[in-house]
């Protein structure tokens, strides 16, 4: 008796979006980097496509990193230079993006402001090609104000700038729409508003092609699998037609992963995890491949030898 | 939940008055306006104002006026199976052909047609007897179409059986054997035939015959209802299907779920 494979016939597709800017296109990038299009489940390139590959946006910070010593240790003396820093990690590590996180413009940190962050993208923006990725703080009126004064003074460089929320995202959606950026739009593990969101944000003006969805990925342990499913429903919603869900989705799991007990502690604190050297890399690396599993096509990485076992990862699934 | 839009039917004066004097004014406004109101598809119907050897020519222009202005598909609406091939031969998009009883005659008309022009096709519960009253001789009709589609090779989810509601003022014990058809159908071939029914059928001549239409048109959709030619300007019937839609859970809730169902 014959076998057939079985093939899901899919009414729509995720949506194509494009980061960067080339010269001819108003910015400096040495190339624009397409995320989504996928017209399947992630991998099953049997019954459709996967035209463009997740990408890895490796993490800078613009003030010196309180991350384990495991992970500042492989980056090094330029840890103190965001754009040394960025440029390490594309030549060295082979990020495809860089994420700017100015933790430093935060009021009740040094209180970095707007101007200097503005200036500190400029210097990203010179040290490397590849798009950037960038956040303001986690204080939302201060981030405003950063991003604001970030999507400015970078106009035309089509930077993916968060972040919107539901109570947050006009002054920030505004910003991308006159200064061309693409907007990551961020719910709390919650598909509803996820949607909600991006109908709110759509309603404003800006295209569906210019939104990234951040669905506040969670650690491995710490409730990954929430988000998981959340995940693959909308990865379902966007194959069944649903534009509303149909966005490419950004996973920040260095910062989540990294922040799990066992991503960091001691092994003579706990003898039974075994050594902490395989258990830091393999915490962010299974988060990081765990969210592949249901679409995640921005990852946004810490730890350079996990990025090296993902972007591994990768490249098997796509064969 | 699927909309095909019954205004553009001859039994209205506007539609009539349009196609005897050849003006495709009422056509294109109502096409515009359905889709408007949230149709996916637009039931085209010459109705009587046509004579029987003018409607093959009739079809070709409705056809063709409608797509001036609107890119949704049609639902080719008559029982004159050459008007309805010289609509297909002009049709931009796959169109549905409205409707084919199971009567061996008309399947062997119907089917291959639908094949030759990629288009779906309504089977009415029926034959030359008529309508049966229960759900058993319904479903045992629906069989038969769902045999003929096999046979023919047309795409399971490209039949729509229609089990056929009837006034409920005049006929008021079809109605729950509607429902219990719509049900049984749905279990007839994996993947299933879909389902569609002339929703404003069920209020021909009663007083508030919007709150039957949408009370009815909620009870359908829960049994298993996948498609009704109806009021696409009926914003309140709209928003049932839509609510139907999310309670479902066939389309992912958010606030602004009916405005959603209407923009794709």
């Amino acid at each position: 008796m014959p076998v057939t494979l079985v093939k899901e016939r899919y009414s729509s597709k995720v949506g194509e979006v494009v980061l960067g800017a080339t010269p001819e296109q108003g910015g400096t990038r040495t190339a624009t980097v397409t995320v989504g299009g996928d017209s399947a489940l992630p991998f099953l390139h049997f019954e459709g496509q996967t035209i463009n590959r997740p990408v890895i946006a490796m993490e800078v910070t613009d003030v010196v990193p309180t991350w384990s010593d495991i992970i500042t240790k492989q980056i090094g003396d330029v840890i103190n230079d965001p754009a040394a820093w960025a440029k390490k990690c594309v030549d060295e590590f082979g990020a495809d993006l860089i994420y700017l996180k100015f933790n430093g413009a935060d009021p009740e940190g040094e209180n970095r402001s707007p101007e200097d962050c503005a200036r500190i993208v400029k210097e990203v923006l010179a040290a490397v090609g590849v798009p950037l990725v960038v956040e303001g703080c986690d204080d939302s009126a201060k981030n405003n104000e950063v991003i604001t004064a970030i999507a400015e003074a970078a106009t035309g460089e089509n930077l993916l700038i968060g972040i919107a929320e539901q109570d947050n995202y006009k002054s920030i959606a505004a910003a991308a729409m006159v200064h061309k950026h693409t907007l990551i739009a961020r719910s709390p593990l919650d598909i509803n508003i996820c949607k909600q969101l991006n109908i709110l944000i759509n309603e404003m003006g800006l295209p569906l092609n210019k939104i990234i969805i951040d669905p506040t990925v969670a650690g491995l342990g710490f409730g990954i699998e929430y988000v998981y499913s959340i995940m693959e429903r909308a990865r379902l919603g966007a194959l069944a037609n649903d534009k509303m869900l149909s966005m490419p989705i950004i996973c920040t799991v260095g910062y989540e992963a990294n922040r799990c007990k066992e991503a960091y502690a001691s092994e003579e604190e706990f003898p039974g995890w075994g050594n902490l050297e395989d258990r830091g890399v393999l915490w962010e690396a299974v988060t990081a491949s765990g969210v592949l599993q249901v679409g995640a096509s921005i990852l946004v990485m810490r730890n350079p030898a996990a990025v090296k076992l993902v972007q591994k990862n990768i490249a098997d699934l796509m064969g | 939940m699927l909309i095909f839009g019954e205004r553009i039917n001859g039994m209205f004066t506007d539609i009539g008055d349009a196609l005897r004097n050849k003006d495709p004014k009422p056509l294109q406004y109502w096409a515009v306006k359905q889709e408007e109101g949230g149709a996916h598809y637009l039931d085209v119907n010459s109705g009587p104002a046509i004579p029987t050897e003018e409607r093959v020519a009739a079809y070709e222009w409705m056809v063709n006026v409608i797509q001036e202005v609107s890119q949704l598909p049609l639902v080719l609406d008559s029982t004159n199976y050459n008007a309805i091939e010289a609509g297909l031969k002009v049709c931009k998009r796959p169109a549905i052909i409205n409707s084919c009883p199971a009567e061996q005659v008309k399947i062997e008309r119907v089917f291959p047609m639908a094949i030759q022009y990629n288009a779906g096709v309504i089977g009415l519960t029926m034959d030359k007897k008529g309508i049966p009253k229960d759900a058993d001789n319904r479903v045992a009709f629906a069989m038969e179409l769902v045999a003929a589609a096999d046979e023919y090779g047309l795409p399971m989810e490209d039949l729509f059986i229609d089990p056929l509601i009837l006034p409920v003022n005049v006929a008021q014990e079809h109605a729950p054997e509607v429902l219990e058809s719509l049900r049984q159908v749905k279990m007839l071939a994996n993947p299933a035939p879909r389902t569609v029914l002339g929703l404003s059928n069920v209020s021909q001549k009663s007083p508030d015959r919007n709150l039957i239409n949408r009370t009815y048109l909620a009870m359908a959709i829960a049994s298993g209802l996948d498609a009704a030619i109806m009021d696409a300007n009926d914003d309140d019937l709209v928003d049932v299907a839509a609510t139907c839609q999310i309670l479902l859970n066939r389309s992912i809730y958010a606030d602004s779920y009916l405005k959603v169902f209407r923009t794709r």
